[in-house]
C-alpha cells in the first residue's frame, strides 16, 4: 500500500474534487446498503463489495470519453455506478427484481448497459480480459477512436488467457487499457503466496506492453495515470497496463470470514489511506468546501441510496414468463 | 430515530447463527464500519459491522445465544439524546423477507399425446433451380465470401485462415478478396482468440471463428458457453452475441483419440447456443449463410472427410436454409432413420441396401441439432412406428439418446419397437487401422439395427 501523497498540490478544480467525492461516496454508501440488504436476506447468493477501491473506477471514469467502453469481473457495482448506471436499477438487480438492469436474471455479478457502454459483469475469473480486448478489436475495426477499460484483479492475473490476450492485443495494437485492480488478495490468498512477481504490470513487458504502478487510494493519481494510458491507446500505440494498488475493506464476498489478514491491517488502511477521506481533506484544506457543504453532499448521497434500496424492495420479482425469455435473440 | 439491528445472513445458505460475542456495549457510540459483534455461521465466525451511525441503545440478544434466526432484532441503535428505555419491544422479523422468498415456478404440465406436429416441409430452393456440382469445402467458402461481401461487419479469424489459405483450405482465396483486416491469422491460442471474438461481437461485429478442429475448441469452451451463450439471458436481453464458431468436428482418419471427437451432444445441451451439423454441400452453404446472419451464437460442426465430397448445389442468388429445419432425404414407410453430419452417409447407404431387401426406410437429416426439428422426427415415427438414430459420437448422453426420450414422451403409443441409437463405440479413438474401424459407426450396424426394430 502506497502511503497517501498530500505534498503535491493538486491541479484540479473545486468542482472536480467535489464530483469525485460525491461519486466515491455514492459507491461506498451503496455498498454498505447492499451489505445491509444482504444481511436482511433481500440479496442472495454471492455479493462482492467494492468498499475501499472506489478511487480506482472514479479516477478512471474521469479519464474516459463518451463512447469508451468498460468491462470487469464480478466485483462490479462500483464500475456501474461510476459510469452512470442508475443506482436503483443496480440495487434492484441485486435483489433479483424486474426493475433490475438485467430484469433480475443476472444478479450481482451480471449486469450490462449498452447505453453506458458497460459490458459486464463476468463471473469467470479472467474471462473478461479477452472479451475486453475484443471490444477494443471492434473499436479498431470500426475506426471509431474508442478505448476499452478492461478491469481484472491480482487473482485473475494468473489466468493463462490474460497472457494470450496480452500477446494479441500487443500484436494487433488494440486500444485497450488493462486495469489490474491489485487489492492484494485473490479471495483469501495474499499476492505473495500466489504470484511470482511483486509488480504484476512487469509481465506486460514480455509482450512489449508499457505500464506502471498507480496509487489506487488517490483518485487524482488514478485519473492522471488513466489519462496517460488513454492517450497512448488513442494514439494508436496499442495497449497499456495500469496496475492500481488498492485495498478492499470487506471480505471477498459477503460470506468471507477474512481470517487471512488481521483486523489491524484493515484498520490501518482505513485510517491512513482511505480514498474518500483523502479527497475530503483536500476539499477542506483547500477551502473548496466547508464541513456543512460536505454534510449536504453526504445527505444527498444517503437519500439517493435510500431511494435505490426502496426501489429494489418495491420492484416486483420478474414474472414467471421471464424464465423463458432472452434465451435467443 | 431508533434503528433496529437485525441478525444478518452472512452466507448464501445461512438461516440462523450463534451470537458469539458482542464487541460493543450499551451506550457505545458506533459509526459505519465498526465491528459490532462476532457471529458464528454454519461455516465460520464472522465479524458483523455497523452500517449506520448511532449509540447502542439496547442489546436485545445476549452473547452466547445459539440458534438466533436471521432478521431477529439483536440490538437497537439510537441517536444522541434519544432515550433507549422508551424503546418499543422488539418487532418481529421484517416483512420484506417473506416478500423476497422465491416463488415456486410451476412445472410445465406433461405434454399430451400429440396431434401430428406441424412440420415445415417447404422446399429449401425452387424445384427448377439449376444445379452444379460443388464440394462441401467450396460451398463453405462461398457462403463466407457471399456474407462478407454483403456485410462489412462480418470477418473471419482463426489459425492459418489467411496466408496459409486455411489448414483444410476452406478459406481459400478469402484473404485475397477481403484483405488482412477481415481475414485474420491468429496465434495458436484458442481460449484467447475465442474470447476476443466474443468481445468483438458484444462490440457490434459479426465474427466467424474457425477452429482448426473442434478438438481444440475445448480450450475455448468456457468462452463459447459462459460468455457467448449466456450473456443475452444474463443481460435481460440487452446484449446478444452474433458469432459463428466453425471448423471440422469428429473423426478424420488415423489421427487418434485427441483429434477424433464428435461434440454435437456437448454443445446441444446449452440453451443460448444454436448447433448446426450439415451433411451436403448445399446445406453447408445455406446453413452457414443463415448462421452468419443469425443474431445468436452458432456452433457450426463440419467434417474433414466430407470437405472433399461433391454434391449438387442449387445455383440461386442467395441460398439460405433456416436453422432448426430437418430435411427428409428419402421417404419410406417401414422405419425412420435419423442422422446428421457424416452419420448421414451410413444412414443413406443403409437405406439403399435395405431397399434391396424390401425394407423401406425414411431418412431424416436433422442438419440443425439445436433447435432440433423434433416435429419432423415424430411426424415420421407416427408413419413408420420404428426409429433408429445414427451418429458418430459416444453413446452415453448422445444426440440419439435425447431423441429417444423425446419420442418416448411424445409418441410412445406410435412405437412398435424400442428405439435403437447407433453410435460410435464407448472408447477413446484408437490409432490402429483395424481398431479405428471398429470404433466408428458402420453401415452394417445401421442395417442390423433397422432389422432389429423391424423384426426381420
Amino acid at each position: 500500500m502506497a502511503a497517501r501523497k498530500t505534498t503535491k498540490k493538486p491541479n484540479v478544480s473545486a468542482e472536480e474534487l467535489k464530483t469525485y467525492y460525491r461519486e466515491m461516496l455514492l459507491i461506498r454508501r451503496f455498498e454498505e446498503k447492499a451489505g445491509q440488504l444482504y444481511g436482511m436476506g433481500l440479496i442472495g447468493g454471492f455479493c462482492h463489495l467494492y468498499i475501499g477501491q472506489e478511487a480506482v473506477v472514479v479516477g478512471l471514469e474521469a479519464a474516459a470519453k463518451e463512447g469508451d467502453k468498460r468491462i470487469t469481473s464480478y466485483r462490479d457495482h462500483g464500475h456501474m455506478l461510476a459510469c452512470g448506471m442508475e443506482p436503483g436499477g443496480v440495487m434492484a438487480e441485486l435483489t433479483g427484481r424486474i426493475g433490475g438492469l438485467s430484469k433480475g436474471k443476472g444478479g450481482s455479478m451480471h449486469m450490462f448497459s449498452k447505453e453506458k457502454h458497460f459490458y459486464g459483469g463476468h463471473g469467470i475469473v479472467g474471462a473478461q480480459v479477452p472479451l475486453g480486448a475484443g471490444l477494443a478489436f471492434a473499436d479498431k475495426y470500426k475506426e471509431n477512436g474508442g478505448v476499452t477499460f478492461t478491469y481484472f484483479g491480482d487473482g485473475a492475473a494468473n489466468q493463462g488467457q490474460v497472457y494470450e490476450t496480452f500477446n494479441m492485443a500487443a500484436l494487433w495494437d488494440l486500444p485497450v487499457v488493462f486495469v489490474i485492480e491489485n487489492n492484494q488478495y485473490a479471495m483469501g490468498t495474499a499476492q505473495a503466496r500466489s504470484t511470482s512477481t511483486k509488480d504484476i504490470y512487469h509481465r506486460g513487458e514480455a509482450f512489449g506492453i508499457p505500464g506502471e504502478i498507480v496509487n489506487g487510494m488517490d483518485v487524482l493519481a488514478v485519473k492522471e495515470a488513466g489519462e496517460k494510458a488513454v492517450a497512448h491507446c488513442r494514439a494508436g500505440k496499442g495497449p497499456y497496463i495500469l496496475e492500481i494498488k488498492t485495498y478492499r475493506y470487506r471480505g471477498h464476498s459477503m460470506s468471507d470470514p477474512a481470517k487471512y489478514r488481521t483486523r489491524e491491517e484493515v484498520q490501518k488502511v482505513r485510517e491512513q489511506s482511505d480514498p474518500i477521506e483523502h479527497v475530503r481533506e483536500l476539499l477542506l484544506a483547500g477551502k473548496h468546501a466547508t464541513e456543512d457543504d460536505l454534510k449536504a453532499i453526504d445527505k444527498e448521497i444517503k437519500e439517493i441510496v435510500n431511494q435505490a434500496a426502496e426501489f429494489s424492495k418495491e420492484s416486483p420479482e420478474p414474472s414467471v414468463e421471464e424464465l423463458w425469455t432472452d434465451i435467443y435473440a | 430515530m431508533a434503528t433496529e439491528i437485525l441478525m444478518p445472513a452472512l452466507s448464501p445458505t445461512m438461516e440462523e447463527g450463534t451470537l458469539a460475542k458482542w464487541l460493543v456495549k450499551e451506550g457505545d457510540t458506533v459509526s459505519s464500519g465498526d465491528i459490532l459483534a462476532e457471529i458464528e455461521t454454519d461455516k465460520a465466525t464472522m465479524e458483523f459491522e455497523a452500517v449506520d451511525e448511532g449509540i447502542v441503545g439496547k442489546i436485545l440478544i445476549a452473547e452466547g445465544t445459539e440458534g438466533v434466526k436471521v432478521n431477529t432484532p439483536i440490538a437497537v441503535l439510537v441517536e444522541e439524546g434519544e432515550d433507549a428505555s422508551a424503546l418499543p419491544a422488539a418487532a418481529p422479523a421484517a416483512a420484506a423477507v417473506a416478500e423476497a422468498a422465491p416463488v415456486a415456478v410451476e412445472a410445465p404440465a406433461p405434454a399430451a399425446a400429440p396431434a401430428a406436429p406441424v412440420v415445415d416441409l417447404s422446399p429449401d430452393w425452387p424445384a427448377d433451380a439449376p444445379m452444379a456440382q460443388q464440394t462441401v469445402r467450396e460451398a463453405l467458402r462461398d457462403a463466407m465470401a457471399e456474407e462478407m461481401r454483403g456485410d462489412e461487419d462480418v470477418f473471419l479469424m482463426g489459425e492459418e485462415v489467411a496466408e496459409y489459405q486455411g489448414a483444410y483450405k476452406v478459406s481459400q482465396g478469402l484473404l485475397d478478396e477481403f484483405g488482412g483486416k477481415r481475414v485474420i491469422d491468429t496465434p495458436i491460442t484458442e481460449h484467447g482468440f475465442a474470447g476476443i471474438a466474443v468481445g468483438s461481437a458484444f462490440g457490434g461485429l459479426k465474427p466467424i471463428v474457425e477452429f482448426m478442429t473442434f478438438n481444440f475448441a475445448m480450450q475455448a469452451i468456457d468462452q463459447i458457453i459462459n460468455s457467448a451463450a449466456k450473456t443475452l439471458y444474463m443481460s435481460g436481453g440487452q446484449m446478444g452475441c452474433p458469432i459463428v464458431f466453425r471448423g471440422p468436428n469428429g473423426a478424420a482418419a488415423r489421427v487418434a483419440a485427441q483429434h477424433s471427437q464428435d461434440y454435437a451432444a456437448w454443445y446441444m445441451q446449452v440453451p443460448g447456443l444454436k448447433v448446426v451439423m450439415p451433411y451436403s454441400a448445399a446445406d453447408a452453404k445455406g446453413l452457414l449463410k443463415s448462421a452468419i446472419r443469425d443474431p445468436n451464437p452458432v456452433v457450426f460442426l463440419e467434417n474433414e472427410i466430407l470437405y472433399g465430397r461433391s454434391f449438387d448445389v442449387p445455383q440461386v442468388d442467395d441460398l439460405t436454409i433456416p436453422l432448426g429445419k430437418a430435411r427428409i432425404w428419402r421417404e419410406g414407410s417401414d422405419v425412420t432413420i435419423v442422422s446428421f453430419g457424416i452419420g448421414m452417409q451410413f444412414a443413406l447407404e443403409a437405406a439403399d441396401k435395405l431397399a434391396e431387401e424390401g425394407i423401406s426406410a425414411e431418412v431424416i437429416d436433422l442438419r440443425t441439432i439445436r433447435p432440433m426439428d423434433t416435429g419432423a422426427i415424430i411426424n415420421s415415427v407416427m408413419k413408420t412406428n420404428r426409429l433408429v438414430t445414427v451418429e458418430e459420437g459416444w453413446p452415453q448422453g448422445s444426440v440419439g439418446s435425447y431423441i429417444s426420450s423425446v419420442v418416448m414422451q411424445e409418441a410412445f403409443d406410435y412405437l412398435d419397437a424400442p428405439v435403437i441409437n447407433c453410435t460410435g463405440k464407448d472408447v477413446p479413438m484408437p490409432y490402429a487401422a483395424n481398431l479405428e474401424k471398429l470404433a466408428l459407426i458402420t453401415t452394417d450396424e445401421v442395417i442390423a439395427a433397422v432389422k432389429q426394430v423391424t423384426y426381420r
